[in-house]
This record gives structure tokens, sequence and C-alpha cells, in this order.
């Protein structure tokens, strides 16, 4: 699904933030992407998202080499691609409900098709009652679960959520992990970065752990 | 956070279908994925305004002008002028009756008119002065010889027959002045259409600088639509419709102005008729006022400058979206 082939990252002239990796993402697969801050979580998950190009190596996403990827063809690897980002980016104009339903409009759907379900998803992640508001009025809680409702809405062949508990207490990180741990039963490849020890304890999966840029891998 | 129990699998809440629920009317939006005000509208809608009403302005001139010169060549071209030079042991008054029969035998010729010494004395005094007796000077007489509408008598041939059955005779059918005018009436249209692409160009340049401001001030919509999927054609379809809506804002308010100062001119024109100064625009204009085509021609200014608008800031998202897609020219 994603595989990494002796992939190299620098910025600029420095010293090079990623070194040497080499894995995959397997179909159905669920793995935790961790180490300590600074370590490139999220420099890895933007290799992965394709919005950030490696200094070396081989990167193929879907059976595609990705330099041989075509503009044209980029929407549709995306929308393969369920993404929960670290700063949440929603946009602060709409409301939580169209925030969330944003994939769907974007895919030509009309609203009457996807009320029902986005409205029963900002239910179960707790924003039933905050559907309507906008962005800025959210806790950072409130925020994190809208931006993980919006990358599960269309249910992703691949979820890469960076830092997904952040912001949120315990009962609800538990609740959130068991929603992925779902989606990753019905299907979908997830991997989380996180340095939540506890969150990882709480379920038995694959760790990829980067360490002064080199990865290791705990199956 | 309500407290409610999760679904057994998290297709549950995304693929679930209930019956319809009073969510339905609470749920609909009208909102734009890009905000309207966002975008720097008032500014654009003024330029925009100001471009159309000197396009409108350049077509509105270069059409009356055009019409003008029509004008003129049509009353040119309608009639011809033999001269006749006076001879040695030449009647004149025959050689007139002469070329007279001779014009009139051709078709086409609806009236031959010869100056009497009178008109002719009066056409000489502005040089000779008052008071001129024709019978002492080798004058040459003029001939008018009117053509009626939409025929073209053969010249050539009535020149031809003329010089050789009447000594001194000849024939000027103003070619020379119809060039001349054709030439200006010509060059006017390429002016009027070269400020008139350049006001376009400029437009299009504003809408370009206009976009490319609008989607800097909107990176982050456009970034997470990037990320959510969306392609270039919903991207700058989002940007469209704004400018659309500001284009036709602007060309409406430049035709509206435009038209304005076209029907005042055309109220002027017609209140100054016999004016000295009225005159003297209606030689170089003519009546100030534009046929229907000049404002059907305005109305379509008005549509290309809001397609053209719309167009351009889709073209820009496009081409720019198609940047950000782009796998090769991402940076590491």
């Amino acid at each position: 699904m994603i595989k990494f082939e002796n992939v190299g990252l620098r910025y600029g002239l420095g010293r090079e933030v990623l070194s040497d990796l080499t894995f995959q993402v397997a179909p159905h697969s669920f793995q935790f992407l961790t180490g300590s801050s600074g370590a490139g979580k999220t420099s890895l998950l933007r290799l992965m998202l394709l919005s950030l190009r490696p200094t070396r190596g081989l990167v193929r996403v879907f059976d595609k080499e990705a330099s041989t990827i075509l503009p044209r063809q980029m929407p549709y690897i995306r929308r393969k691609i369920g993404v929960v980002f670290q700063d949440f980016r929603l946009l602060d104009h709409l409301t939580t409900f169209e925030n969330v339903a944003l994939p769907l409009q974007v895919r030509g759907q009309m609203e009457t098709s996807y009320r029902h379900d986005v409205a029963e998803l900002l239910k179960w992640v707790g924003l039933g009652e905050r559907m309507h508001v906008l962005p800025p009025v959210l806790s950072g809680g409130e925020k994190q679960r809208a931006a993980i409702a919006r990358a599960l809405i269309d249910q992703p062949d691949v979820l890469l959520a960076d830092e997904p508990t952040g912001n949120v207490d315990p009962p609800l990180a538990r609740r959130l992990l068991r929603l992925f741990i779902e989606l990753h039963r019905s299907g979908t490849s997830v991997v989380i970065a996180t340095h939540d020890l506890s969150l990882m304890d709480q379920y038995d999966a694959r760790r990829l752990v980067l360490n002064e840029g080199r990865l290791q891998i705990y199956d | 956070m309500t407290d409610q129990s999760p679904p057994q699998t998290v297709t549950e809440p995304v693929k679930k279908r209930t019956k319809k629920t009073n969510t339905r009317r609470k749920l609909r939006s009208g909102r734009n994925i890009v905000p309207a005000e966002s975008i720097a509208g008032t500014a654009l809608v003024f330029v925009i305004a100001i471009m159309a009403f000197l396009a409108c302005l350049t077509l509105g001139a270069v059409s009356m002008i055009n019409t003008t010169a029509g004008k003129w060549q049509s009353d040119i071209s309608r009639e011809v002028t033999i001269q006749i030079r006076p001879f040695d042991n030449v009647e004149m008054e025959q050689a007139i009756r002469e070329a007279s029969r001779i014009a009139l035998s051709f078709e086409g010729v609806s009236k031959v008119t010869a100056l009497n010494d009178v008109e002719t004395a009066r056409l000489l005094e502005p040089w000779l002065g008052s008071g001129l007796k024709l019978e002492e000077l080798p004058v040459p007489r003029l001939m008018t010889v009117s053509i009626a509408a939409d025929t073209r008598p053969d010249f050539a041939a009535m020149r031809a027959r003329l010089e050789a059955e009447v000594p001194g005779a000849s024939l000027d059918d103003h070619r020379a002045w119809v060039d001349r005018l054709t030439t200006m009436a010509l060059t006017m249209v390429a002016v009027g259409s070269s400020i008139f692409l350049l006001v376009m160009a400029a437009t299009v340049t504003t809408v370009v600088f206009a976009t490319r401001g609008a989607m800097a001030g909107n990176r982050e919509v456009v970034e997470v639509l990037h990320f959510v999927g969306a392609d270039s054609r919903f991207i700058s379809g989002q940007f469209q419709r704004h400018f659309l809506l500001l284009g036709l804002k602007g060309a409406a308010s430049g035709g509206f102005f435009a038209i304005v100062l076209f029907l005042g001119l055309g109220f002027w024109s017609s209140r100054s008729l016999a004016t000295p100064e009225g005159d003297q625009v209606a030689a170089l204009f003519g009546t100030f006022s534009l046929e229907l085509s000049g404002y059907a021609g305005i109305l379509f200014v008005l549509v290309l400058v809001a397609v053209l608008t719309a167009a351009t800031s889709r073209l820009t998202v496009h081409f720019q979206v198609n940047a950000l897609h782009s796998y090769r020219r991402k940076s590491s």
C-alpha cells in the first residue's frame, strides 16, 4: 500500500533528518509510529502523504512509484488517504458539519446523500451538539475530534493520524483508539503517530520507532 | 461529550441509512468554501468597471467613426464630376450637352447637372472675387453626375468615351478621396481595436494578480481542499464563482456609465445642432448617437469582460493547483 525503500530526507543543506527508511504499510494493517519529539514523525507522515518529496530513495503508494504520479492523478490518490493533522486544519469559516462533510463535497456528492451520515458520525465522536458552531469556538479536543471525523467520513484505504489523541482526556482517547481499531477491522490501514505510551499499551500493534532519523520496527 | 455507546463497527455511523430526521432543515447551508470576504472584491470591481467603461467607450467611438466614415464614403461615391476645359473652336454649351448625353447613356447614372454661369462664378468667388465674367476667362465648366444607390457605372468606359468624344472633357470619380477615407476609417478601427485589446489584456492581468492574491489569502483553504482530494476543477470552480460575480458587477457598472455617457452626448449633440461647436463635432463624428448595433456591442463587451474575468481566475487557480498537485515540484 505504502512502501519506502532507502528513503532519506534532509531540509535544505542540513543533515539528514530521516535516513535509510525501508518499510511498508501493508493493506489492513495497524501500526503506531513513535519516537521522541523532533524525531521526524510528522516529516515521515508527510512523506507518506506525498506532500513532501524525499531527498533520496523510492516511495511507492498504491503500487505506483510516487514520482510517476501525474498532477491530475494526485487527487484520486489523496482520496484514498485520510489524514488527521496535528494542527487540525479545520476551516474557520465553515461549521463543524461542513468541515467534516468537505471530503464528500469535493467528490461531488449531494448534501442530501450524506447529511445523515455526517450527523451520525459527529454525534458518535461527541460533537452532536456542536455541529453548527464554527471551529474558533471549539475546544482543542473538540477540534481534534472534528478533524478525525473529517478523515474518517469517507472510509479511506489508509489513515494517517498525527498525534490524534494529543488534546483529549484519557477516556476519549480510549474511545478514539477504539474508533481507529474499528476502522482497521473494516479494512483500513492505520498509521498513528504518537508519543503517548499509555495509548500504545492499550492495543497490541506493530510499532515503528524513529530514533535519530532511523527507523526500528517492532512487529 | 455525549454519553452514548459506541457503534459496533466504524461503518455504522458512516454508512448507516435511516429515515430522514429533522436535522435535514437545520444542516442545510449555502456557505461558500472560499469566503467572499477573503477576496479583495471592491477594489477589483472598481478596476473591472473602469476597464469595461474604457472598452465600451472605445467600441462606441469606433462604431460611430466607422458609421460616419461609411456615410462620407457613400455620399462621395454617389457623385462624380465631369470637367470640361475650354478649347478654341469648341462650343461649350454644345460640349456640355454632349457630355451629359454620354453620361446618361450609362446604366446607374440618375442625373447630370451642369453648373451654370452664376453657380460657377459663385464657386470661384473666393479666389477671383465678385463680378466675374466667365466669357472673359477660359474657366473650365463642371458637371455633377449623380449615381443611383447600389449601382456602380463603368467609370473607365465613361471616362474613355468622354475623352474621345468631347474635347477637353475629363472625369473625376473622387477615387482619391474615397481611398483616403477608407484608409482613415480602417486606421481608426485598427487603433480602436488595439486599444480594446490593450484594455482586455490589462483586465486579464489585473484578474490574474487578484486571483493570485485571493489564493494567497486562502492558502489554508486551498491546502485543505488539496488534502481532502479536491481536484483542480473543483478548487478553481470555487474561485471562479466569486470572480464571475465580481466581473458581472464591474462590467455592469462600467457599461452603465458608458451607456449614460453616450446617451448624454447624443442628447447634447441633438441640442447643439446649428451651433458652431455642434457643427464641428457633427462634421467629425456625425450625430453623437450610437446605433442599435453599438448598444449590442456594449452588451457584448460586458458579457465578454465578465466571462474573461471568470475564465482568467479559473485558469490561474487551475495552474496553481496543478503545481500544488505536482509531486515532482515538491521541495524536500
